[in-house]
């Protein structure tokens, strides 16, 4: 299981959307490359922009399919956060 | 170029203004203002510093008349002077500026962007609650200028806090390629109004011709969610690019707010005879009452965002032809 702190790469403030690939490129995906499972604990984030958790999941979703979420826990994330998330898992999952 | 500065322009009088662009001389940005007393939204501000820089660049003079109306030390404070490095021959005593506004700044870069968000959060005094949506509304406009406008100068961007209203009203500015450009190479929109509805409807984004998944790094859902932002405070939302302007008016407050993915059914106006802006000029009000919920937004958008991507793939969709 590979955790990732979220808040240490971004702060309270998740926007940067370069930070969002690094994440992506760097500790999601080998992790789950190594059939490990990803935590992303968005603890002390207080918000983010959904163009952040587009470049932070999407790409993922779309090239290891909608199957890869079930890899992948959010973890502390408040409502504004969930939303976020749910809106960018919705669209990935109904785009063609 | 030449624009004068009326006594007052905000974002429901601003169609005069930009009709007012005088753009027959290149070679000199003249700016003029009216005597007495000049009262004008952030994204004027923006507008101006953007247009001289651009023009300072392509070697043209700036020639900015004295300013004699008792409003003037406004301007020197928000930073216009210095930016355009003119002298504003004011002699102003600096005080604390918190809880008022954001003066002009120019950001080029996402380390800029994140230093920009970090430091206007305290200018502007607000309980994190209502500084939830002004953060995601500057990041997200500062973004689309930094991934999408190829804008040598950047973002220009300035915001002021009116308290009697409890508002806060925003400008972001930009002298790139403008919208329609940036659309041009999977959406191939005919004029610039047609760029400003497809950027937005959910879905769009100039990266991808793909609706709704988008791009590895964009999904065209920024400026949607930014015009639902101000359709649930009631208040404009105008963007302007290229020769035409998409303004979204405020919603009387006995009417219910629906969310809509297509922005040509909401309540706005439009013109695409202006004279033509080279990049994208974007303004907002947000009135920061209680009865703004960012969550519950949040709640609509989800729903609407479905909704509208249905309809544009449906409106893709190839239909065989019966004769």
């Amino acid at each position: 299981m590979k955790e990732i702190k979220v808040y240490k790469f971004t702060g309270d403030f998740a926007e940067n959307k370069d930070i969002a690939r690094k994440i992506r490129v760097e500790f999601i995906i080998p992790a789950l490359e190594k059939k490990n499972k990803v935590i992303l604990d968005f603890k002390d984030v207080e918000s983010a922009t959904q163009s952040f958790i587009h470049a932070l999941i999407s790409d993922i979703i779309r090239k290891k399919g909608v199957e890869s979420l079930n890899n992948i826990y959010f973890r502390n994330c408040n409502e504004i956060i969930k939303n976020i998330i749910e809106i960018v898992t919705n669209y990935m999952q109904d785009s063609y | 170029m030449k624009i004068h500065l009326s006594n007052s322009i905000w974002i429901g009088n601003i169609d005069p203004f930009i009709r007012s662009f005088d753009t027959s001389n290149e070679k000199v940005f003249e700016i003029t203002s009216h005597k007495r007393w000049v009262s004008v939204h952030p994204v004027i501000l923006c507008m101006i510093s953007a247009l001289g820089l651009f023009m300072r660049k392509h070697r043209a003079k700036i020639s900015f008349e004295k300013m004699e109306a008792t409003s003037k030390h406004y301007f020197h404070r928000m930073g216009l002077f210095e930016l355009l490095k003119l002298d504003s021959e004011m002699k102003i005593k600096p005080h604390e500026s918190a809880g008022r506004f954001i003066p002009i700044q120019q950001i080029k870069n996402s380390d800029e962007l994140g230093n920009f968000i970090k430091d206007m959060i305290p200018l502007l005094h607000l309980e994190p609650k209502k500084v939830e949506p002004i953060k995601y509304i500057m990041s997200e406009l500062i973004n689309n200028v930094l991934e999408h406008a190829v804008a040598p100068n950047g973002a220009i961007v300035c915001a002021q806090y009116y308290k009697k209203s409890n508002t806060i009203r925003m400008g972001v500015v930009d002298t790139g390629v403008g919208i329609k450009d940036t659309l041009q190479k999977f959406y191939h929109p005919k004029n610039d109004l047609e760029a400003i509805k497809f950027a937005l409807t959910p879905g769009v984004t100039g990266t991808t011709k793909r609706i709704g998944g988008g791009s590895e790094m964009n999904a065209g859902a920024g400026l949607f969610f930014i015009k639902s932002l101000a359709k649930t405070s009631r208040d404009f939302f105008m963007i302007y690019t290229g020769r035409a302007m998409y303004k979204l008016l405020k919603n009387p407050k006995n009417k219910q707010i629906k969310l809509m993915a297509d922005p040509l059914k909401d309540h706005y106006s439009s013109d695409d005879n202006l004279p033509f802006w080279k990049g994208t000029v974007v303004a907002i009000d947000l009135c920061l009452d209680d009865n703004i919920d960012f969550k519950e937004l949040l709640t609509a958008i989800k729903k609407v965002y479905g909704d509208g991507k249905k309809n544009l793939i449906k409106e893709r969709y190839k239909k065989p032809r019966f004769i």
